[in-house]
């Protein structure tokens, strides 16, 4: 069941279009990641769905409403933990999560986000005197503390050092497992990747690509990278004859054979052959990295041939 | 699917939640304490411990120097909570994401600036009332007409919140928003008569005051303490202020 449905999403300010034409929809349960580069629209997106701005064109429903219209059923079933929001910075944390959940009709118990989150030390401390991570912790227990049904998390591990990353990342998934549906906005594929079920990669406005970040990466025919060391000499023509095989290098013992997915699988039959082990072997496999790099230059393509052609 | 954990326990209205906030955080302010309360406060006890402040003066056309004084000193602590502190304190929350961050709360609009007008306004009124009760306490006149004196003071509440929320719609930054605050304390408070008290100025001088807000705002007190029920001219033109710039201001405002 969708719970999140953007359709044709178009928002302008003034002359720069932000957001161009978006569509997708989120099911329950789900964690599903929007990605792109600065600027293109990944925020303004997020904000149409919170109710935060109103859309130029197209429609946004959350949960079958319009989070406009229906702004009180909107905000008591989505929490959000937007960017660059601060709080007061002499409020404590102690009073902005009693402060918060009298917001709401069916608050979380604060006490046990404090728990889950780590701040159980900081209660009594004020926002400004918090470091970066324990603002951001605080900020998500906030988004949550109403007990939403949508969570909306927006840069959610920026300015975050990797193990409050990692502590982070296991949080969320966390989160997911009370039922919770979570709409990600990031630029770090490592992030979108670990915890994504989904990720619309949205590129100048429009949505360039949408899958699973393993299918993202597996459609493109993006070049595996294979390095061993063989434990007998191999005829690098031998290799180079492989139909799925591109280039053989050598670096002193050790063999680079770059080649697409089926690569590997006809690299080590050979060798099995020959009876040559592949010691060191290593694989470094196209991340969604890669595909994002891929996708985004692609639609730069695109795009410039769309200025060409016209 | 676990259902999670509710926790309906000492429930409050959500708008006397974020009032009582808004009051301790003002309390962790200092400086904001110290202009709206602490200053006007000194002031008033300096002024009644001189000799001869509470003798009738024939330069203040026959009245004493207090009572000339107090309702200047009243309407400059309102001026200070509702024109100097509360634009920069919403400004601030502008720019700082906060009003932003209460949008995606159930929280309506309205209850965030809402209870910052009451807690600004009833400490303004709260200080009024300390000076009051110091001023008589001194041997200042007990106002004739205590009805009209404090429909006056309401007034110029109104005025002064009017005019602070004037500013805070139409300065774009928090900086900005200090910066007209205190530019527009110089003039409202010289018409109101701070350094000039009303009853010595020139006829010209005199009829811009009765048209100023602060200036009509003092006017009314003052006749009021004398006895008499204030002009309905001093106080049309503070209800007209207050109107124009409450208009403006809910028109104008920003949330980000």
């Amino acid at each position: 069941m969708a719970v999140i449905e953007v359709d044709r999403l178009h928002k302008v300010y003034g002359t720069k279009v932000a957001v161009d034409d978006v569509s997708f929809t989120v099911d329950e349960g789900e964690i599903f990641g929007i990605l792109g580069p600065n600027g293109a629209g990944k925020t303004t997106t997020a904000e149409c769905i919170s109710g935060l701005r109103r859309p130029d064109g197209g429609t946004v429903r959350v949960l079958g409403r319009d989070p406009i219209r229906d702004r009180a059923e909107t905000t008591t079933t989505v929490g959000v933990q937007l960017q660059h929001s601060e709080l007061q910075p002499n409020l404590r944390v102690r009073e902005a999560l009693e402060l918060f959940s009298s917001f709401y009709p069916r608050p979380a118990d604060w006490r046990e986000l404090v728990d889950v989150l780590g701040l159980e030390g900081q209660l009594g401390a004020r926002f400004a005197k918090l470091s970066g991570g324990q603002q951001q912790r605080l900020s998500i227990a906030l988004a949550l503390i109403g007990n939403p049904k949508i969570a909306i998390l927006d840069e959610l591990t920026t300015g975050l050092d990797p193990v409050a990353r990692r502590d982070t990342w296991d949080l969320i998934d966390g989160i997911r497992d009370r039922g919770v549906t979570i709409l990600l906005i990031t630029h770090f594929m490592a992030e979108a990747e670990h915890l994504c079920d989904r990720v619309a990669v949205i590129d100048a406005g429009r949505v360039a690509a949408l899958d699973s970040p393993a299918a993202l990466t597996a459609e493109l025919d993006i070049k595996q990278r294979i390095r061993f060391v063989p434990s007998e000499p191999v005829d690098e023509s031998d290799l180079l004859a492989l139909p799925n095989v591109d280039s053989v290098n050598r670096h002193g013992d050790e063999f680079l054979v770059i080649g697409s997915s089926e690569a590997l699988s006809e690299v080590t039959a050979l060798l099995a052959k020959q009876s040559i082990i592949a010691h060191r072997l290593r694989v470094e496999q196209p991340s969604l990295d890669d595909a994002f790099i891929a996708i985004t230059e692609g639609a730069e393509a695109r795009n410039a041939k769309g200025r060409d052609d016209r | 699917m676990t259902t999670p954990a509710t926790f309906p326990l000492h429930r409050r209205h959500p708008f006397w939640k974020l009032a009582r906030i808004e009051a301790v955080l003002l309390g962790r302010t200092p400086q904001a304490v110290i202009w709206m309360a602490v200053l006007p406060i000194a002031a008033i006890i300096v002024l009644s411990s001189l000799h001869g402040t509470t003798v009738p003066n024939q330069a203040f056309g026959g009245l004493s120097a207090l009572d000339v004084y107090l309702p200047i000193i009243m309407v400059f602590s309102l001026v200070m909570s509702a024109i100097v502190s509360l634009p920069g304190v919403l400004t601030t929350y502008r720019e700082k994401g906060i009003l932003r961050r209460f949008a995606t709360t159930p929280v309506p609009r309205s209850y965030v600036l809402g209870a910052q007008a009451v807690i600004y306004l009833g400490i303004g009124v709260a200080v009024d009332v300390i000076l009051f009760v110091i001023a008589i306490a001194s041997g200042a006149e007990v106002p004739g007409d205590i009805g009209g004196f404090i429909l006056s003071l309401l007034l110029v509440a109104l005025v002064t919140l009017g005019i602070g929320l004037l500013v805070t719609a139409l300065a774009p930054s928090a900086r900005v928003a200090q910066a007209i605050g205190g530019v527009l304390l110089f003039p409202l408070m010289f018409f109101a008569g701070l350094w000039v008290p009303r009853s010595t100025m020139s006829p010209a001088l005199r009829t811009i005051s009765d048209y100023s807000p602060l200036g009509a705002g003092v006017r009314a007190v003052q006749a009021s303490i004398g006895g008499q029920w204030p002009a309905a001219a001093a106080l049309l033109v503070m209800v007209g202020y207050t109107i124009v710039c409450g208009a403006i201001a809910v028109r104008m405002f920003r949330w980000e």
